[in-house]
Formats: structure tokens, C-alpha cells, sequence
């Protein structure tokens, strides 16, 4: 159960070796999280990442999950929730993809945005059903900034994380006065540095003031929000132009 | 927590409420004596279902030689206090609201402000109706465990559906009021404790005094007006039991309590809690007030549960003064600026696993929530009270971490012990119950 400041104590992290995610988890063992789920593909990584949390005295699991099957999601989440209330979901698979590579393979391109929007809707909708019925609980999804206008740089990418941050809103909608809480992050870049990016920390830290005052979209850093409201209405032949 | 979902069921009989039991789902039910008055979440149950027992409001039976009650469960505590005031009787205790249900303050075990003179609200409970998991009704008589394990258990072994008090006899519906300002917290104890033997007393502490000041406040007690001491020819001495109406509350009570808490920052609150000790008189005694229906005089003027803000009362035992005294340097530093923060002695350990009173002080406070770094501030405030030997009040509380609670509760243990046999399938739950794993 969450308490007064909206601190949970269980996680279900959906991509449990995202490193904003084990930030996240990080951040929020220190609180109150006590249980915290790992669901991503098996891999020596996920494996670490829950022993490196179980270090800081949290009962970390690790369960098997793959966005590209989006058939499994029921069971795969249903067994999870079936063990207890789950306070907090945090969606966090996606791929960044290589733009260039992506735009001369079609294939690729597909699956970047089948991982980062398809598998996210059924698992979205999964998640959302379960917190539902619970009657309390928050899904917090990590969209990014890219969604917020395709740049030439990585439309590809950019636009999966465009439909998933809609698709996003549109679920925290359904779900208003449910009980369940739906909270969008929007994140700069956190592999580089400069005045408009960010650290997986600073974004842990973003989503744990959103969770206390019930936020339904932050982003990371606060500045990002106007930054992107300009660019969004720039003039297509201007952006085209931008450095970005 | 807001918004999160419930099926609010009000029954009206208690066919009705074994029903709601019986046909609860998956998530289980809770009793609650009324919307969204409790600070914390023990009478919440998200998903599930929650019984509003306001509808079973009767009063069943009245022994006025006796000053013995029946009643049902959902008798809001002012009302009761209406109607026996008439026939010189009057609530055994009183919370700082009478908005509380009769099942609330046995569910709560409450104490008021006259704890070490009458102990707390089960102390004066004769026996009880539980309606238990099973669908069966017991009554439930003071020594059993089932009572122990009742009187402040927070509603998780059953349903409570009629209650017996014995209820506390009074000469008139007066109280005589004494109000003094101490200059400091070891002040302020010292006037507490001085063998006096009124039977009601707290404290407003002012937490924006800081260094040698750190703990004055502003000190209340009052006690119930014998016959002989109302004046004679005044309308009081002419309807000496007559319960009037609630007065309008004054201005700066007014403002306190009816704004939320996240409009007024550090600053605006602290400020009120200064001129509050500004203002009250250097020492007044013997003034007549009615018992009016919210109880306001005995215990601190307040009015309802404020927004935006976070309730933390806390009780520390004698001989722990010195905790007493850290934490309220620690939040006069904080400058958390409560709009409330009360200090009341507390008398003996009562019957009840959960109850919270043990003999010492307690001390509430309202915190607005928002301010930086409140919940990390807050645990540590835990641990020195645990670490004392002190505990959290349940009833008001919305964010205890479960590691604390044994240490808070000994008799914990005893009470998932025969929680896990009373109700196996655990249909009684609440969100207070799932944080902190009763
Ligand atoms: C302004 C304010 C001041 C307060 N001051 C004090 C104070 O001075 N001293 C003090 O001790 N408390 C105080 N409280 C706390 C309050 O007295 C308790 O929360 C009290 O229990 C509220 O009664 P209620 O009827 O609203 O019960 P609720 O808050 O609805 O329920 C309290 C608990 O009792 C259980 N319960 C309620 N009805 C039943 C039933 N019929 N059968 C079984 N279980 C039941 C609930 O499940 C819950 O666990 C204060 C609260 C407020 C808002």
C-alpha cells in the first residue's frame, strides 16, 4: 500500500534492467519499497540488477517478460499481481533502434516500434486492468521528449514514443477515478550531456515528487516542457533547420 | 489516499450489514463510521468494500439512574452527548471531534483530553455486538481477548453493531475553563503534572518560538461545572443541563481551520501559531463554557481534518521527557509551522492490543504535506519514538513504515495471531491493514 506521500512499497518494473528504472527502484527502496519485480527477458543483466537491489535489503524477483509477445502479457502480469497489491507499475522497455540502419531495413524499424508501442499498449493494458480492480496504484510510463516533435535524427524512434506517450494520456483518462493513477515522464536525453538532458537519478527523482503530488505528466528537467511547447510550434522549414 | 475506489455500503439493519459481509468480494470490507473524516487510512479499503455504519443510529435502551447506554454503532458521539445531556450525563470520552461514531472510538480505542483521569473509550465499553467473519454475531465483554484484540483494533476483527457504555455523570453542561500561558515545554509539563486534579487539560504548543522559548504554549484544562458553582438568577443556573447549540467558532479559529492546508505555506502557518500564543490571556480562570456540541472546549479549538496536510500524533512514555523535548526542538528547527500541534499527558495503558495511549504525553501535529523532504523528516521522528519506547497512533496515522510496528505494538503478534484464526480468509482488511501487515 502507498502511504500519505504516495511512496509504494511494492514495484513491478516492465524492462527491469532500464537503468532509469533500477534508479527508480533505487531511489524508492530507500523510502518505503520493500518488493520490487523485474519482469524483461532473461539475461545475466536482470539477474544483477535484482541481486544488486536485494543488496539494498529489497525482496527483488525477477520474472520473465517479452514486449514483443504481447500474447503472454495477461499471464505474465496476472501471476505477478496475483502474489500481492502492486503500488507502483513502471513501464520502461523500449529501444532506442539506429535511425540509420532502421530507415535501410524496415524490419528493424518495425520492431522498435513494436517494442517501444505495441508491446506497451497490451502491457499498459494489462497493468491498468490489474490496478484497477485494486483499486489504488500508480502506472508510470516513460515516454521521452522525442515524442514530442519527430526530428530528422531519430523519427523512427521518436515516433513510437510519440504513439506510446498518446496512447499514455489517453489510458490515464480512462482510468481517472478508478483509483489507479496514470503518470506520463518525459525525459530529455539522458545519454548525453548538455543544458536539456538528464541523469537516470534526476528522472528517479522527477517521478518521486510526481508520485506525491499525483502528477499525471513531468518532464525531466522542468525547462524541457517550454522548450518543447516553442519547438513544437515552429515552422516545419524552420525545425528542419534547428541543430538538433 | 484520493481517489481511490470503494463500494460504499450504508446498511440499515444488521441483516444488512452481515449481508454486505457475507456477499463482500475478493478484496474484503471494512467499517467506517462515516466519509472521509479519519486521517489515515484505516477506514479505507481500496477495491473492496466499506460499511458506512452511519445508518445504524439508534439508541436502543437508556438506564438514566444508571448512566448506561445502548446503542448502535453508528451514534455519532455529539448526538449522544446531546441527548443524555438532559439527564446529566454526558460521553465517558471525548476526541477533539464528536463527529466520531460510537463503533469509531471503540474501532479507535480514542482517548481525549481527560486520558489520565478516565482512560480511554473502551475503558467504558460493558460489552459489545461484533459481527465477526463467519457471519455470526458475539457479544464481546471487557477481559476477553476478543475484546482486547476489539478495542482499538481498527475494525479488522468484525464489524461492530451495538455498543453498552457506561456514560460519565455531570451536574450540569457547563465547564469551567482555566487557561494559562507556559513559557516553555519543561514549564508546560511541570503545569501538567502538578497534582491537579482537574479533568481535562492539553496544550497548544507554539513551534515557531525557538532557543529558550522552544515549548511554550498555551495551556487549557477544564472540568465539569458542579451545580453550586453556576451563578445564581443566570439563565445557566436556570437550565443548568440544557445542551445548547454549537457557537460560532471565533475568527482565528475560524481561519485555522477552514482553510486547506496547502494554501497557507510554512510561514502563514507558523505565524498563526505565534499570535495564538500572542494573543491568549497571560493566565484566566474560571470561565463558564457550554459543552457544545463539537466538544471544542475539551481539547484543543479545531475544527475538521485539513487538507493537504499530514496528521502525526505520537505518544512517548514518563521518564522519556527528554525525547519529548528533541522532537520539539527538531520541529522548531524544521520549521514546519503546524497549524496545530497539541500536547496532552496521557494516564494508564488500556485494555486493548492496538490501543495507542500509554502513560505519558502525546503530541499531534498537522504538517502540510508539501514541505521539501517531510516524509524522510517524518521517519526519523518514527525512530526516536521507537526508539523511546514511544508508538504512532494508528488511528490518525497514514504512513508508518510496517518495520516500526512491532516495536510500536508488542502485542502485534498476539493480534495477526488471532486475526489469522478469527478470520482465515481475511475478509476484514483495510489499507491501514495492507501497509502495515496487520
Ligand atoms: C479533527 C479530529 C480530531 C481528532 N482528535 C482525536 C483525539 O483527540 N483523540 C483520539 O483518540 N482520536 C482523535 N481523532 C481520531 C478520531 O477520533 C478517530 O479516527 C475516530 O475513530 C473517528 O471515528 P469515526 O467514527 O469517524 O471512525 P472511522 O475513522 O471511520 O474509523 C476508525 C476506525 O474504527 C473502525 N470502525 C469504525 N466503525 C466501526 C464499527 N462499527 N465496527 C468496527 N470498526 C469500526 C474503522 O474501521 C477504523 O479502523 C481525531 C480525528 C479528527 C478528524
Amino acid at each position: 500500500m502507498k502511504d500519505a506521500f504516495g511512496l509504494p512499497q511494492s514495484l513491478l518494473v516492465l524492462g527491469g534492467t532500464s537503468e532509469i528504472a533500477l534508479a527508480t527502484a533505487r531511489r524508492l527502496i530507500a523510502r518505503r519499497t520493500r518488493t520490487v519485480w523485474l519482469a524483461g527477458r532473461p539475461s545475466p543483466a536482470l539477474e544483477q540488477a535484482a541481486e544488486s537491489l536485494r543488496a539494498l535489503g529489497a525482496d527483488a524477483r525477477t520474472v520473465t517478460f517479452d514486449a514483443l509477445d504481447p500474447e503472454s502479457h495477461e499471464t505474465v502480469l496476472g501471476k505477478v499481481f496475483a502474489e500481492g497489491d502492486i503500488d507502483l507499475v513502471l513501464l520502461a522497455f523500449g529501444v532506442l533502434g539506429d535511425q540509420a540502419q532502421d530507415e535501410r531495413d524496415p524490419v528493424r524499424a518495425v520492431q522498435v516500434a513494436q517494442t517501444n508501442y505495441t508491446g506497451a499498449v497490451s502491457a499498459g493494458l494489462v497493468a491498468a486492468g490489474a490496478l484497477q480492480t485494486q483499486g489504488h496504484g500508480s502506472l508510470v510510463v516513460l515516454s521521452s521528449a522525442a515524442g514530442e516533435r519527430a526530428r530528422r535524427a531519430d523519427f523512427i524512434y521518436g515516433s513510437s514514443k510519440a504513439g506510446l506517450d498518446a496512447f499514455t494520456q489517453g489510458l490515464g483518462d480512462a482510468l481517472h477515478g478508478t483509483g489507479a493513477h496514470v503518470m506520463v515522464v518525459r525525459p530529455g536525453y539522458t545519454r548525453a550531456e548538455g543544458p536539456l538532458t538528464t541523469t537516470p537519478e534526476a528522472v528517479a527523482t522527477a517521478i518521486e515528487l510526481g508520485l506525491r503530488r499525483r502528477s499525471e505528466v513531468v518532464w525531466v528537467p522542468g525547462a524541457l516542457r517550454l522548450v518543447m511547447a516553442a519547438l513544437r510550434h515552429t515552422p516545419r522549414a524552420l525545425f528542419r533547420r534547428l541543430p538538433l | 489516499m484520493p481517489g481511490d475506489t470503494v463500494s460504499v455500503i450504508r446498511p440499515r439493519t444488521y441483516e444488512e450489514a452481515a449481508s454486505a459481509v457475507r456477499d463482500c468480494a475478493a478484496r474484503g470490507a471494512v467499517a467506517r463510521g462515516g466519509p472521509g473524516r479519519a486521517y489515515g487510512d484505516a477506514a479505507r479499503n481500496s477495491g473492496g468494500t466499506v460499511l458506512d455504519m452511519t445508518g445504524l443510529d439508534r439508541v436502543h435502551v437508556v438506564d438514566a439512574d444508571e448512566g448506561i447506554v445502548l446503542c448502535g454503532s453508528g451514534v455519532l458521539l455529539h448526538r449522544l452527548a446531546e441527548l443524555m445531556l438532559p439527564l446529566g450525563w454526558f460521553v465517558p470520552v471525548a476526541p477533539a471531534t464528536g463527529r466520531a461514531t460510537v463503533g469509531g472510538a471503540i474501532g479507535a480505542d480514542v482517548h481525549g483530553g481527560n486520558h489520565p483521569v478516565s482512560g480511554s473509550f473502551s475503558h467504558h465499553v460493558l460489552s459489545l455486538e461484533l459481527l465477526t467473519a463467519d457471519g455470526e454475531v458475539r457479544t464481546v465483554k471487557p477481559g476477553t481477548e476478543l475484546f482486547a484484540a476489539t478495542a482499538g483494533g481498527m475494525g479488522l476483527t468484525g464489524v461492530i453493531l451495538t455498543a453498552t457504555i457506561r456514560l460519565l455523570p455531570v451536574e450540569t453542561a457547563y465547564l469551567t475553563v482555566d487557561t494559562e500561558r507556559a513559557a516553555d515545554l519543561d514549564d508546560l509539563m511541570a503545569r501538567l503534572t502538578d497534582g491537579d486534579h482537574r479533568r481535562y487539560g492539553c496544550a497548544r504548543i507554539d513551534l515557531t518560538a525557538r532557543g529558550a522559548d522552544t515549548g511554550r504554549a498555551v495551556l487549557t484544562r477544564a472540568d465539569h461545572t458542579p451545580l453550586d458553582a453556576l451563578r445564581t438568577g443566570t439563565r445557566a443556573w436556570r437550565h443548568p443541563l440544557s445542551c445548547r447549540p454549537r457557537r460560532r467558532p471565533p475568527a482565528l479559529a475560524l481561519l485555522s481551520g477552514g482553510l486547506p492546508g496547502s494554501l497557507l505555506g510554512r510561514t502563514s502557518a507558523g505565524l498563526l501559531g505565534g499570535l495564538r500564543y500572542r494573543t491568549a490571556p497571560r493566565a484566566r480562570s474560571g470561565e463558564l463554557r457550554p459543552l457544545s456540541a463539537d466538544f471544542p472546549a475539551l481539547a484543543a479549538p479545531q475544527g475538521t481534518r485539513r487538507t493537504g496536510c499530514v496528521r502525526y500524533r505520537f505518544a512517548v512514555g514518563h521518564g522519556q521527557e527528554e525525547t519529548l523535548h528533541r522532537i520539539v526542538r527538531r520541529l522548531a528547527a524544521y520549521r514546519c509551522g503546524s497549524f496545530h500541534a497539541v500536547l496532552q499527558p496521557l494516564g494508564d495503558t488500556d485494555a486493548g492490543w492496538l490501543s495507542f495511549p500509554l502513560p505519558g504525553w502525546t503530541l499531534a501535529l498537522d504538517i502540510p504535506a508539501a514541505l521539501p523532504g517531510l516524509a524522510g523528516f517524518l521517519d526519523g521522528l518514527d525512530e526516536e519514538v521507537a526508539a523511546a519506547g514511544g508508538r504512532v497512533c494508528l488511528a490518525e496515522d497514514s504512513r508508518l513504515r510496517p518495520g516500526l510496528l512491532t516495536t510500536m505494538y508488542p502485542r502485534a503478534a498476539d493480534f495477526r495471531t488471532l486475526r489469522a484464526r478469527l478470520d482465515p480468509r481475511g475478509v476484514f482488511v483495510s489499507d491501514l491493514a495492507r501497509r502495515l501487515d496487520l
